[in-house]
């Protein structure tokens, strides 16, 4: 069970805040996980405004980090900033929804001193483009990747490693359910 | 080198970007002959894991560090989108190799709360104690780590076989040394043997003889004195910018830690208070990670006495072979020996997990801030340097 | 080891600014001494003397430190840890090696000086282990390295790595390792195995 106690003031301030960021930035889908931690969604273009002014101006000044979920049903690539903020002890997730097929995002490297690596980290794993990001360009963890950027949901990573680093005949895999359908339980009808 | 005053640094200065410094240094002329570009790694002395420094030095002092990480990248959040989630459970205990716990917990704790599952209260004590133990076991590997990097070889060989005892306490309670596989999503996998709290004192009791020892001989120590204060000074202007937590933080005077600020599993119920350093170099952080270290020993006996011996281990699961847990997503943190480690998952109803993103405090440590603080010091000294910021590269390319 | 005095060498006649760094010789198998008494007490050294290279390639090297220290305590079998690979002759693979780790093995396993052996930890280097769908880490070591010594288990504990040096000295004695021979006969199956999946090769074909 989660045991964060936000008492009644620093719920208050964290409305007020979101009412504001409703108002000046258009920010859409809110949703509150548990106490203490809050999504929405922005449109690309308010985002780093908006992160620059809750930096520094509703103290949401730690950058918990920076990543992209592939929605590749939708043709979105999801940015997600979750930044924090130490003295109403709040986390805000916000998402950014990028096009898959130029996917490029405005940098955040002038606002915190990590945010290049993150940025690199993106660029080499999902292919984002980051204008002006230092070093963006440089290997950041693979060493001669000549494929499709790995972490996009359409790169099959277990086909490439089997074909590009072979495998070891005798290694045997399990498939409990199939186990259980066909020794234990023969006569129960059904995908169970 | 200067001290900081406790009176004047809880406050983070509020000129946030003028930490950061983005001026490109002069080109510098490498065919003179007066500057030398050397490698340091991905095998040296200073660090748990394989990180590469490139270093440009002029003499014997570095105007110039540029990291290179990516030796022990294994993809690992793409392996996790292609497993079930039981499946992902023995795995990601090996993201941060020399302290796995915390990878378990959080990961059972993130699928926890999406799917709204309760663990039980023995449960959430067994995992207090695990987690405690970890940190301990994590923290003298640091020791040793910190005064092999200064060349002082006799300290390393005192905490590394303490910490086997630590390991073997481990092993009883878990079947494991290293990778425990233990805090499943709903609880942990059994209880805690018999005879275990009577056996885990008699190591709490020799680990914390040999601590006062330990600081006899490193912190009393002339040459580690003399190398490692006035050594990676981290000012309280670069805390927020650079996203430093944990004990670099707190060797700043920077009150902050997640077992207090937001506290998890019973530490809300644990008698322990928040440790800070005033002196932000590489001997304060490592005196403040010593008296860490002594308070995980007393964490660790205050489990041991109210952990109950009844109760369920484990909730009530689904089948988990067919788990389809409800889309979501959250983020959940801990505070491990080094700050804030975090999950970020995301889930979309289906029996894979969507995304895991895994939040290692290194990640910002070891690369941005370390880059920052090379410059200027001795080549000597970037090992101890590297050390003092605890940085593990496993969990920084994952 | 390397051509016999009377032969010119291979930049003879260059500048220095024209001369490579390195020697596009081909290394040559180790040939055992001619009198079997000497080659006997020979590997009995080498057996008393197992010197391994300090390079932790991945998780299983995580229970080197708890080897080297008292409680486990390797030096009592002769087992030194050295930081370079000039002064090495074993190199513990220490568990799953990705690619950009494994480009600096080759280069570190060919500039130690033979004999040498390979200990390989753990079930990664055998067959990929846990990471066996990883895009960034290699399913079977022995296709770019010749193995000597595999040591099951994930992780392996220190006292099985104690019971694989202690193997690998009896084998040692009796004359069977020879990896690093086998690894010199078939260098060209070897490196084409290491080209195909070092697609970055901007290092010698062999790193003297």
């Amino acid at each position: 069970m989660n045991n964060i106690t936000i008492n009644a003031e620093k719920q208050a301030t964290t409305k007020a805040i979101l009412d504001r960021l409703k108002k000046n930035f258009e920010v859409s889908d809110i949703v509150e996980c548990k106490p203490g931690l809050t999504t929405l969604s922005v449109n690309k273009d308010k985002a780093e405004t908006m992160i620059r002014e809750l930096r520094d101006r509703e103290t949401y000044t730690h950058l918990n980090f920076m990543t992209c979920t592939d929605y590749i049903e939708k043709n979105i690539l999801r940015l997600t900033y979750m930044l924090h903020n130490y003295e109403s002890k709040h986390s805000l997730a916000i998402h950014v929804d990028i096009n898959r097929d130029q996917a490029e995002m405005t940098s955040i490297h002038r606002l915190w001193g990590q945010a290049w690596t993150y940025q690199r980290e993106l660029r080499e794993m999902y292919g984002i483009h980051f204008p002006d990001s230092p070093r963006l360009e440089e290997d950041f963890c693979l060493e001669g990747w000549d494929q499709m950027p790995p972490m996009r949901r359409d790169f099959n990573t277990a086909q490439y490693s089997h074909q590009t680093f072979g495998h070891r005949e005798g290694r045997v895999s399990e498939n409990p359910r199939q186990h259980m359908k066909i020794n234990l339980y023969p006569n129960r009808g059904g995908d169970e | 080198m200067a001290l900081f005053n406790p009176a004047t640094t809880n406050k983070i200065s509020t000129g946030h970007s003028a930490a950061l410094d983005f001026s490109q240094p002069a080109a510098l002329d490498m065919a003179s002959g007066k500057y030398v570009r050397i490698w340091q790694g991905p095998q040296h002395p200073g660090i748990t894991g394989n990180m590469a420094l490139e270093l440009i030095l002029d003499g014997d002092t570095i105007i110039n560090c540029k990291t290179h990480v990516g030796y022990l990248h294994r993809g690992f959040e793409k392996l996790m989108e292609g497993r079930t989630f039981i499946q992902n459970f023995p795995v990601v205990c090996r993201i941060a190799v020399p302290e796995p716990a915390f990878n378990e917990y959080l990961y059972a704790k993130a699928v926890e709360e999406i799917s709204g599952i309760d663990v039980p209260e023995r449960a959430e004590w067994i995992r207090t104690l695990n987690l405690e133990m970890m940190r301990l076991s994590s923290f003298m590997m640091w020791i040793g780590g910190m005064s092999g990097a200064f060349g002082q070889y006799t300290v390393p060989n005192w905490t590394i076989s303490c910490r086997d005892h630590v390991l073997d306490l481990f092993e009883e309670m878990t079947g494991g040394r290293i990778y425990h596989m233990y805090m499943v999503p709903g609880g942990v996998r059994a209880g805690l043997p018999a005879g275990f709290k009577g056996r885990a004192i008699e190591v709490m009791d020799s680990a914390d003889k040999l601590l006062d020892q330990v600081e006899r001989v490193l912190f009393n120590n002339t040459v580690f004195k003399a190398r490692a204060k006035g050594l990676g000074v981290i000012t309280p202007d670069l805390i927020d910018p650079y996203g430093i937590v944990g004990p670099n933080a707190r060797g700043c005077g920077i009150k902050r830690d997640l077992r207090k600020d937001e506290p998890y599993l019973k530490y809300d119920e644990l008698d322990f208070d928040i440790i800070t350093h005033d002196d932000s170099d590489a001997y304060g952080r490592a005196y403040l990670r010593l008296q860490e270290t002594r308070q995980s020993i007393s964490l660790i006996r205050q489990c041991l006495e109210r952990v109950p011996s009844k109760g369920a281990f484990q909730a009530d699961m689904p089948n988990v072979l067919h788990w389809e847990v409800p889309a979501g997503e959250t983020y959940v943190k801990a505070e491990c020996t080094r700050g804030e480690y975090g999950y970020y998952m995301v889930t979309d109803g289906s029996e894979y997990v969507r995304r895991v993103h895994v939040r290692g405090p290194s990640y910002s440590h070891g690369i941005a801030l370390m880059e920052r603080l090379a410059v200027g010091n001795n080549i000597a000294d970037i090992a101890g340097l590297m050390v003092s910021l605890h940085t593990y590269p496993p969990e920084i390319e994952r | 080891m390397s051509n016999n005095n009377k032969a010119p060498l291979e930049n003879a006649g260059l500048s220095v600014e024209e001369k490579p760094f390195f020697s596009h010789a081909r290394p040559q198998a180790y040939q055992p001494y001619s009198t079997k008494a000497i080659e006997d007490f020979a590997n009995w050294a080498r057996a008393k003397s197992l010197w391994i290279l300090a390079f932790g390639t991945g998780c299983c090297s995580i229970e080197l430190r708890p080897l080297m220290t008292s409680r486990f305590d390797a030096n009592r079998f002769g087992v030194a840890g050295r930081p370079t690979p000039r002064q090495s002759s074993v190199f513990v693979i220490g568990g799953y090696v990705s690619v950009k780790t494994l480009k600096r093995i080759i280069r570190s396993y060919e500039q130690m000086q033979g004999p040498k052996f390979i200990i390989a930890l753990g079930s990664c280097p055998a067959n990929g282990g846990m990471y066996f769908d990883s895009y960034n880490t290699i399913n079977q070591f022995d296709l770019y390295l010749p193995v000597d010594m595999y040591v099951t288990g994930c992780m392996p504990r220190p006292e099985a790595l104690l019971a694989s040096i202690m193997d690998m000295q009896d084998d040692i004695r009796a004359g069977k390792c020879d990896g690093a021979n086998h690894y010199v006969n078939n260098l060209d199956w070897y490196k084409k195995n290491q080209k195909k999946v070092i697609k970055n090769w901007d290092m010698p074909d062999y790193n003297w």
